[in-house]
């Protein structure tokens, strides 16, 4: 075997622009076959849109691609496919309302245009599950099914379709440990088959425990190339950020225990499906204590956060902050400082400017409104020292909302959310699609109001961070409180295991 | 009542309900695509004519049958390229589809004059005319042209092509996710145009049946009387079922068959209440049915392909 047969696909000065960013600057890159090379890079280095141009969603600028030495124009995912590349994105492209196996088959011509027989379908999927023990029921609306299991589907979809070479996008930010363990065991079955797979990521233990190589992408470049043998942690994180990275527990200050912020007693509370989502919830937050929410996405944590802000109807149980029934919090919303999950569908308004998206919970007070007339005066100071005071990026408090990085669309809402210095504060998904700049400074926003006296829930579906900010952890299964541990003495073991539905005993 | 007004009824509620249920098996199969044809009143209009016009020049429904559905298959096409291709609101154009049909349709009656109010080949009964003597089901059942047999069989076929080929499951994911379909390797566009053709098709053929099965001539003035907008309820009613959106159709189409019998009957309420009944129970049955159905996930928002 020549060096050249080794290589399953080759990128060679892909470049890629959309209007105002180069995503793509003359990007090479190649995977060899049986190998996973590992993707690395902030978000929005340019990961993804290299990926979508390797599956036919983007058309590059310039560059070629290789496959199998072979150059190929893939004008459509259809050819993608023909070529063998199979893709998982981060977010899943599954029909929800039809099931596993109508969408694995899908866009396959059956033998016979008019009869769909499913039959044959099903034993080769069923087959597939076994041989990558990966189990998905294929009579399941894909609605249905958890977002560990729609991982599955997608991989399979894939294998169904005999992709060669594989690339996942993120796959494990849905995942609990467990299931994990279980996508590098298939990853190694693939590339014992001499099947490559692309694994794309920010997370740096996975990476170097998955990956033959690792390309690391920064600000739409290679920074470079290096065997994962030779990888070392701190060495990544300088070359995806550009500079070195601190990671570790943050050192907190001892607060002394006062009468609680914030009580839940036996709440219960629907999801929008109308299925509960929410069981005999008790939780009490003190002034300054943050308390971690960790588990896999979709086990009532946002219904939880939804309660507690007066969002969502309970069912049963009571809320009370600061003595106060909860019913009555939405009367005057800066009561409760409250960072969504969604930042753009619910925490801001993306075509009001960012000065107005600072009022919105204020804007019939004085001093921005006078007799229900909106004094602009008062509003475009009132921006721009919360600019200061939060280190929001942007040209003006007049620039629409759409226009800024995600992680300054987070700094307006941080700002807004905490400037009115409420009582709890409900930080969902906080740093989510954030690159690590963003991340730090949310992290310290929050431990400030730590310090401030506030009482902070923490919820994150990233296990590192909730273990490296909170006082206390709990930890959500299936609308559940599975239990508790104490911060300082949290082991990812013992939360992975309550984050599969294991009941542990309270450790604090 | 009479039991044999009960039997004239129903045998009408089949013949009204008929055109109805040939126009909305194209418009679910277009609005599972998640495009929602709103033109399908002015199609349905414009193959009204079509059917007459060309039954009076050639005197042959089966010629009369085909060229309407030709030409609902430009029209059909006109709305895919404005709602699939340029991206325009589906309402909006759907209403200026409409207007433009009625205008167009006065026009163009006006200048073929010399059919007016002439009678036309129509639509043949499919049955020997002997089997109409069977008591009860003769009149109701046989007393029927074949268009009328044609609708009532449609929907099976629609729900075998819905839920059993290649091509329904495409459609079902084409309206619910396309991203998700294009990703899988689907032809979104092309599989939203062929839907949206599919109801230029048989809304012009419903339009045909109105015609040529019932009245054999055409009258100025929008004859359609909004029967599109009522099977656009009747979609949403049926739950883009095939097989419960005829039934819906027929509902509506019992509705209009009894309110013309009440004007027969010279009922003292006013004929213009009587003619509203058929779309008070229309407002009421979607009223009624919120929250219970489930529209296709993208009925009647536009796809970008470069939005991925």
């Amino acid at each position: 075997m020549t060096q050249n047969d080794k290589i399953a696909m080759r990128m060679e000065g892909i470049t890629k622009r959309f209007p105002g960013v180069l995503a793509n600057d003359r990007i090479s890159l190649e995977c060899r076959k049986g190998e996973v090379l590992g993707l690395l890079g902030e978000n929005g280095a340019g990961k993804t849109t290299l990926m979508n141009i390797l599956y036919g969603l983007h058309q590059p600028d310039s560059g070629k691609i290789f496959i199998n030495g072979k150059q190929v124009t893939i004008e459509s995912p259809a050819k993608a496919i023909e070529l063998g590349i199979g893709m998982v994105h981060q977010h899943f492209k599954l029909v929800d309302t039809l099931t596993a196996l109508e969408n694995v088959i899908l866009g396959i011509p059956s033998e016979h245009p008019l009869v769909l027989d499913l039959a044959p379908a099903r034993k080769r999927f069923l087959a597939l599950c076994e041989e990558y023990d990966l189990y998905v029921d294929p009579s399941v609306e894909v609605w249905r099914l958890s977002v560990g299991k729609q991982q599955w589907l997608e991989i399979l979809k894939a294998l169904y379709r005999d992709a060669r070479l594989l690339v996942l996008d993120e796959p494990s930010a849905v995942l609990t440990p467990a299931e994990g363990e279980q996508l590098f065991k298939a990853i190694r079955k693939l590339t014992a088959e001499e099947r490559s797979v692309i694994f794309i990521s920010h997370k740096f233990g996975e990476v170097l425990e998955i990956t033959d190589r690792i390309t690391v992408i920064r600000d739409g470049h290679v920074v470079g190339t290096v065997p994962t043998k030779e990888a070392t942690y701190p060495e990544l994180a300088r070359m995806m950020v550009g500079r070195p990275v601190a990671m570790d527990r943050k050192s907190r200050p001892l607060a002394a225990k006062k009468d609680p912020i914030l009580v839940m007693e036996n709440v219960e509370a629907m999801s929008d499906r109308g299925l509960p989502a929410l069981k005999n919830i008790n939780l009490t937050l003190h002034p300054g204590e943050i308390v971690g929410v960790a588990g896999v996405d979709g086990n009532g944590q946002l219904e939880l956060a939804e309660c507690i802000v007066g969002m969502r109807k309970r069912t049963s149980g009571t809320i009370r902050i600061q003595g106060l029934n909860v019913d009555h919090v939405m009367d005057d919303p800066s009561f409760v400082g409250y960072i969504p999950a969604d930042r753009q569908k619910v925490g801001l308004f993306l075509a009001l400017t960012v000065a107005e998206n600072l009022i919105v919970k204020d804007y019939y007070k004085a001093p921005f409104a006078r007799k229900s007339v909106l004094r602009y005066s008062a509003i475009r100071q009132h921006a721009k020292d919360l600019i200061k005071d939060y280190n929001i990026k942007t040209p003006s408090g007049e620039v629409e909302v759409a226009n800024l990085s995600g992680g300054n669309q987070q700094k307006v809402v941080i700002a807004r959310e905490l400037s009115d210095q409420p009582a709890p504060v409900v930080a969902s998904q906080a740093t989510r699609g954030l690159d690590l700049g963003a991340v730090e400074s949310v992290h310290n926003f929050l431990l400030a109001e730590r310090e401030r006296g506030a009482a902070v829930l923490f919820i994150s579906t990233e296990l590192q961070e909730v273990m490296s900010l909170s006082d206390r952890i709990i930890v959500m299964f299936r609308g559940e409180v599975m239990g508790e541990v104490d911060g300082n003495t949290a082991d990812v073991d013992t939360i992975g295991q309550m984050m599969l539905g294991e009941t542990a005993e309270v450790s604090a | 009542m009479s039991p044999d007004m009960i039997i004239d009824w129903l045998q009408a509620t089949l013949r009204w309900g008929a055109p109805l249920i040939l126009v909305a098996m194209g418009e679910v199969f277009a609005e599972r695509s998640g495009i929602i044809n709103v033109g399908i009143e002015g199609i349905m209009l414009t193959g009204a004519l079509a059917g007459i016009a060309v039954s009076f020049f050639t005197g042959n429904v089966f010629l009369a049958s085909i060229g309407t559905m030709l030409l609902g298959a430009l029209l059909g096409l006109g709305v895919a390229y404005l709602t699939v291709s340029r991206r325009t609101n589906q309402v909006v154009t759907g209403l200026m589809v409409n207007l433009a049909a009625l205008g167009g349709t006065n026009l163009l009656f006006a200048l073929l004059s010399e059919s007016r109010h002439e009678r036309v080949a129509t639509f043949p009964l499919l049955f020997p005319a002997s089997f109409s003597e069977i008591p009860v089901i003769g009149p109701i059942l046989f007393r029927q042209p074949v268009s009328t047999w044609f609708a009532l069989i449609l929907p099976f076929f629609a729900a075998y092509f819905l839920y059993r080929t290649d091509w329904g499951l495409n459609v079902r994911a084409v309206g619910d996710n396309p991203k998700a379909a294009a990703t899988a390797g689907l032809p979104v566009i092309k599989l939203k145009y062929e839907a949206v053709i599919l109801s230029g098709i048989f809304a012009a053929l419903g339009g045909a049946a109105l015609t040529l099965s019932e009245v054999g001539y055409f009258a100025s003035g929008g004859m359609t009387a909004g029967r599109g907008f009522v099977v656009l309820a009747a979609v949403v009613v049926g739950g883009w079922d095939p097989v419960r959106v005829a039934l819906a159709c027929l509902v509506f189409g019992a509705a209009d068959a009894a309110q013309l019998r009440m004007q027969a009957m010279g009922s003292t309420i006013p004929y213009q209440f009587l003619q509203m009944l058929p779309y008070v129970i229309t407002l009421i049955a979607l009223a009624g049915l919120v929250g219970r159905t489930r529209a296709p996930k993208t009925w009647g928002a536009p796809y970008d392909p470069a939005d991925i």
